[in-house]
């Protein structure tokens, strides 16, 4: 899909996008992490009308929605796509020295190579996890690497 | 009433009146500057009632404003969104400068203004309000739109072209010869660069002395440096204010955003001083004798301005609508006409004062909304997304 990014200085980056609809979509990413959706005129294709302004919890909360589903079925398709690639589920043990800390003390991705995708938390998904992301016990994470990385990563937290 | 009471009250007063004068401004969809500015007009020297028992205060607090809004201006670019400004806008900014500060130029010689006070009222037609022209932009919903980049990328080059134009001006009007101007100059774009290239090497250590949890630790590192930085450039024949745009600039972009956060309503209530104090030093009885020459300069630099927005978004290949958007976007002169010309009264030249005030006046009044007209524009017939040479804007890479 094409998108189109173009710099507005001291305000953020803009991206365009035509849909299949034959809308031209713009999204523009604030630098305080808010964003604004907007729709360009038909009639005008320089002018746009905002759709709707998200603050930045909003923007986490709405793209949890758009991209948690898409997220799981795309790395499937990668694991498959590339041999040796291997996804799995790893579980934070409860009392576990991970309980309350955050994903980036775990060091895993340096330890092991391997990479934390996702945090599944009850029935929340935490897509892309930033390291500031707190684990707690009875987590299970979402880890794509090589074998030998995801039991890296098992032995990491489950210790 | 005692000393320390007439202070107080008087401030009190003072603050209440600024916020009035926001409020009422924001209300009827103008910003907030002209309104600050005739809030000061109307006090003080010649005014309706002296404010003498908090004038040393106000002054002081009027200096560090211009600091904090040269440089919460720093803090709010990164030298990527001026190399990428410069690389596809660079001869949109030397139209704006040729269009806009020409007429301030060749009035001032009209006016019989002796040359330092003539390039003094060039800055102040030449640069735009990136304060006012931004909050524009957002108030009006316009950052989707294809001439939104060529604007914001004019006022880039116009902020940072002040970094090289205030030391010189500075020069100039302390009595300085062309040449000792010229080597300001060169002394001035030589440390911009080498602060740029700073930031880039060295940005991570200046980020790890500034950081910190406190919001309160942020504030008065952050602060306590740019002043330390606006008195040494002054000292050695700058301006203050460029010292205080260059820290904004060194700092890298995510200890900036928290400073950007923490210091903004600091700089909102200082700046808010500074506009009241610069129309406190003028007497209104001498505005109106500036306003014919003033409205002549306004509606010349309103037609100049227009053709700089309409030249810059030709170049990112905007249609005829959007070219008259951006031309009007650019039309409000503010905050940094008035810290030339705040310059130049304090070195002596004080007929820029009045001058000045008028011309800030009608601009920041008439270019909002202007910009709100240029949204009636009609329509064209078809459409013109076929145009061959629409570009992308300034790429990220």
């Amino acid at each position: 899909m094409d998108v189109t990014e173009t710099l507005l200085p001291g305000v953020g980056v803009r991206y365009e996008l035509d849909t299949a609809s034959g809308d031209r979509v713009g999204v523009v990413s604030y630098r305080d992490g808010s964003f604004e959706l907007v729709r360009y005129d038909a009639e005008d294709p320089d002018s746009s009308a905002s759709l709707l302004v998200l603050t930045a919890e909003e923007v986490d909360t709405v793209a949890e929605i758009l991209g948690a589903p898409r997220l799981t079925e795309r790395f499937a398709d990668l694991t498959r796509e590339i041999p040796g690639l291997v996804s799995a589920t790893v579980d934070i043990p409860a009392g576990s020295r991970f309980d309350g800390r955050q994903l980036g003390d775990t060091r895993a991705r340096t330890l092991t190579g391997a990479s934390v995708v996702a945090i599944v938390r009850g029935a929340d998904v935490i897509a892309s996890p930033v390291p500031q992301e707190t684990l707690l016990g009875g987590d299970a994470l979402v880890v794509v690497g090589t074998q030998a990385g995801i039991d890296g990563v098992q032995n990491i937290v489950g210790g | 009433m005692d000393e320390v009471g007439r202070f107080l009250v008087e401030l009190g007063l003072l603050l209440l009146l600024l916020g009035v004068l926001g409020t009422l401004a924001r209300t009827i969809g103008l910003p907030p500057v002209p309104l600050f500015l005739l809030g000061g007009l109307l006090l003080g020297n010649g005014g309706l009632a002296d404010v003498e028992a908090t004038a040393p205060f106000v002054e002081a607090t009027a200096e560090i404003g211009v600091l904090l809004l040269l440089l919460l201006l720093g803090l709010q670019f990164s030298a990527t969104e001026f190399t990428a400004s410069l690389k596809r806008h660079a001869p949109s900014g030397l139209v704006d400068l040729a269009l806009n500060a020409t007429p301030g130029y060749l009035a001032g010689t009209l006016l019989g203004f002796t040359w330092p006070a003539c390039l003094a009222l060039a800055g102040i037609t030449w640069i735009s309000s990136s304060g006012i022209v931004a909050r524009l932009l957002q108030d009006l919903r316009r950052m989707g739109n294809r001439e939104t980049p060529a604007v914001l990328s004019v006022l880039v080059l116009e902020d940072m072209a002040m970094a090289l134009y205030l030391p010189v001006l500075a020069v100039l009007l302390a009595g300085g010869t062309a040449e000792r101007a010229a080597i300001g100059a060169v002394l001035a774009g030589g440390v911009v660069l080498a602060v740029l290239i700073a930031a880039h090497r060295f940005g991570d250590r200046l980020a790890r002395v500034l950081r910190h949890d406190d919001d309160e630790q942020v504030l008065l590192r952050v602060l306590g440096l740019t002043l330390l930085v606006a008195g040494l450039t002054h000292q050695v024949g700058a301006s203050a204010a460029v010292g205080a745009f260059l820290v904004g600039l060194a700092i890298p972009a995510d200890t900036a955003r928290r400073a950007r956060d923490v210091l903004s309503p600091l700089r909102d209530l200082f700046a808010a001083i500074f506009f009241l104090s610069f129309g406190l030093q003028v007497a209104p009885m001498e505005v109106a004798p500036a306003l014919p020459a003033a409205l002549a300069l306004a509606l010349v630099t309103t037609v100049t301005k227009g053709l700089t927005g309409w030249y810059a978004a030709r170049r990112d290949g905007v249609g005829a609508r959007a070219r008259l958007r951006a031309g009007a976007a650019l039309v409000a002169r503010g905050e940094f006409s008035i810290v030339i010309a705040g310059l130049a009264v304090l070195a002596g030249y004080e007929r820029i004062g009045p001058l000045a005030s008028a011309y800030v006046l009608l601009l920041a009044i008439a270019g909002p909304m202007l910009a709100r007209l240029a949204d009636r524009a009609p329509k064209p017939r078809q459409p013109i997304a076929a145009l061959p040479d629409r570009g992308p804007g300034p790429g990220l890479a």
